[in-house]
């Protein structure tokens, strides 16, 4: 009950609210288009029912893009190039790749900085500027560059991702590794604990819920890293091309129905990880707030 | 392999700079000075024997000016393109960046403020907040562009979407922060909603507004940058990076990427300072 009250309720009046308002602009943007069409001046019901259904409206109605959503991926072959299917796939598998090897090299380097006290004060200043620039400029020149060595297709668009998200992790790892209170480290050295021993029972699962929270970023991160390197450089096929060309050839349909995809993905995998994070941590024997 | 002696040194160079930086941080120094000045010193040895390392491996390899131009190559274009690289700046920066951030900041702001008035609004928006944020929104740059044209109004717009989502969800959560013996000791002292706001929840909220300030500072030039790939004057800084980037010019790149990077790192460090200034009670900044 208090689910109904304090989450459906409200959540559901604002998305509806925001589709009420969607459908009110969509009105508004493309009636002056409908009346240049109609070439006459039209009665409000006609001008409402021809902003609802132009081929390349300023901002398509919800139900365009919902129908464009389910004729590109549930009425088509999934092969096909047309299909949004295909192309989510392709975007999917960059991110995903990239988002693995991301988080295991934020791991990697965030256990040596814990480990090496050199490596600690040399890189970690380095890691979080790096933050702060604007990473993703790079995008266009690793695809080029890496095309002119011979590499193309999946890895280039996996190693952006792979660029962006392994900061989060890293950051949030060495926070993790370092989260075991000063009491419990004693202890273990009261055990005659080696380092691999400390490591791994006690360091690693204290560091558990940090990682599953960057790994919520950084998965999200490497979907924006894989999409924007399918931009500048003319590919072919992925979610960010289909923007590309959408934007080129002025298919606004097909433009909200590649976001809506992408939206739809970024949320999928959050929430995959986020489900990941409370299984491990109930194995764990964490309770939840 | 050509220069094998520009590859040794800067392997030599790397070498030493691992060992000083080594011996520094394992020093024990008495007062607190020197600590600050050699907690500042590896950072910057570290990054001096990286660029080292890079000039030293271009060089020695002669690796193709196309692939992976070596830093003095950058800097010399860096150097010699100034007032393109201005121009850009202004652009990109001065204009899109710059109008956008102030407006997306402020909207989320106020949006936080209203919000915070209305409980169901709070429980209705803050999901949708909280997973927009998650979404990749520079998706909305092609549709910006078609809306308000190729010039800085439609990168603002991006970025002002950009930065509104996590500016909003950080203040209602800063709202929120106060505790309920402050609040209650302002009821005590009879003050009004204004007064409880103006004197407790804001001060109080400000390490998160200035978190999502920071956050939104990167995201903001992201947003600008890579909305210029999706049409633009011909000017800007993700206009440059995209189009030399197809001339295979890759030092010019570079040389943008590098004002980029220190547009980013100098408001960001901007922010930070205004941060210390008015957050100086927060536990992080004591002494």
């Amino acid at each position: 009950m208090t689910f109904l009250r304090d989450k459906l309720l409200p959540v559901g009046t604002i998305v509806i609210a925001i589709v009420v308002l969607w459908y009110l602009f969509a009105v508004i943007l493309n009636a002056p288009f409908a009346r240049q069409l109609a070439g006459k001046p039209l009665p409000f019901g006609d001008l409402v029912t021809a902003t609802m259904s132009e081929q390349r409206p300023v901002l398509p109605a919800p139900h365009q893009v919902a129908a464009e959503l389910w004729k590109t991926t549930v009425e088509m072959r999934p092969t096909s190039k047309r299909s949004l299917v295909y192309h989510s796939w392709v975007t999917l598998s960059s991110t995903l790749v990239g988002f693995a090897l991301g988080t295991l090299l934020g791991i990697a380097l965030a256990v040596a900085i814990v480990h090496s006290r050199t490596l600690d004060k040399s890189l970690m200043p380095w890691i979080i500027t790096s933050q702060t620039i604007p990473i993703l400029a790079i995008a266009p020149m690793i695809i080029v560059v890496l095309a002119a060595v011979g590499i193309t297709g999946l890895l280039p668009k996996a190693l952006i991702s792979t660029y962006l998200s392994f900061f989060p992790v890293a950051v949030g790892m060495v926070k993790g590794l370092r989260s075991p209170e000063i009491m419990h480290l004693d202890l273990m050295r009261t055990y005659n604990a080696s380092r691999p021993q400390v490591f791994w029972k006690l360091r690693w699962p204290s560091a558990l819920p940090f990682l599953f929270t960057s790994m919520q970023v950084a998965v999200a991160i490497s979907l924006v890293g894989a999409i924007v390197g399918e931009m500048p450089t003319g590919a072919v096929a992925g979610l960010g091309a289909r923007l590309l060309a959408g934007s080129y050839y002025g298919q606004t349909v097909q433009i909200w129905a590649a976001l809506f995809a992408a939206s739809i993905m970024a949320a999928v995998l959050v929430a995959i990880v986020g489900v990941a994070r409370s299984v491990t941590l109930r194995r764990m024997g964490v309770r939840e707030a | 392999m050509t220069h094998p002696a520009i590859l040794i040194g800067a392997i030599a160079f790397w070498l030493l700079a691992w060992a000083a930086n080594n011996r520094l941080s394992g020093a024990n120094p008495g007062n607190r000075a020197t600590a600050l000045a050699i907690n500042l010193a590896i950072p910057v040895l570290f990054g001096l024997s990286l660029l080292a390392l890079w000039e030293g491996i271009t060089r020695g390899f002669d690796v193709p000016k196309v692939l992976l131009p070596a830093p003095s190559d950058i800097w010399e274009k860096l150097v010699a393109s100034g007032p393109i690289l201005w121009a850009d700046f202004v652009q990109t920066f001065l204009k899109a960046v710059l109008a956008g951030y102030a407006l997306g900041c402020g909207a989320g702001f106020l949006t936080a403020i209203i919000v915070d008035r209305v409980p169901f609004l709070r429980k209705g928006l803050l999901p949708i907040g909280n997973l927009v944020s998650a979404l990749p929104v520079v998706g909305i740059a092609p549709i910006m562009v078609m809306w308000f044209g190729f010039d800085w109004p439609s990168k603002a717009a991006v970025v002002v979407i950009m930065t509104f989502f996590p500016m909003l969800v950080n203040t209602v959560a800063g709202l929120s922060a106060a505790g309920a013996m402050e609040r209650d000791l302002m009821r005590t002292f009879a003050s009004d909603y204004g007064q409880t706001l103006v004197k407790l929840r804001l001060p109080a909220a400000m390490p998160f507004i200035f978190n999502a300030l920071k956050i939104n500072s990167t995201l903001a030039l992201i947003g600008a940058i890579v909305a210029e790939f999706f049409g633009t004057p011909i000017v800007g800084m993700g206009f440059r990076i995209s189009t030399e980037v197809g001339r295979m010019s890759l030092d010019m790149v570079w040389a943008e990427i590098a004002v980029a990077a220190v547009a980013g790192s100098l408001s960001y460090g901007l922010i930070s300072m205004i941060e210390r200034m008015v957050t100086f009670w927060h536990p992080s900044y004591r002494t």
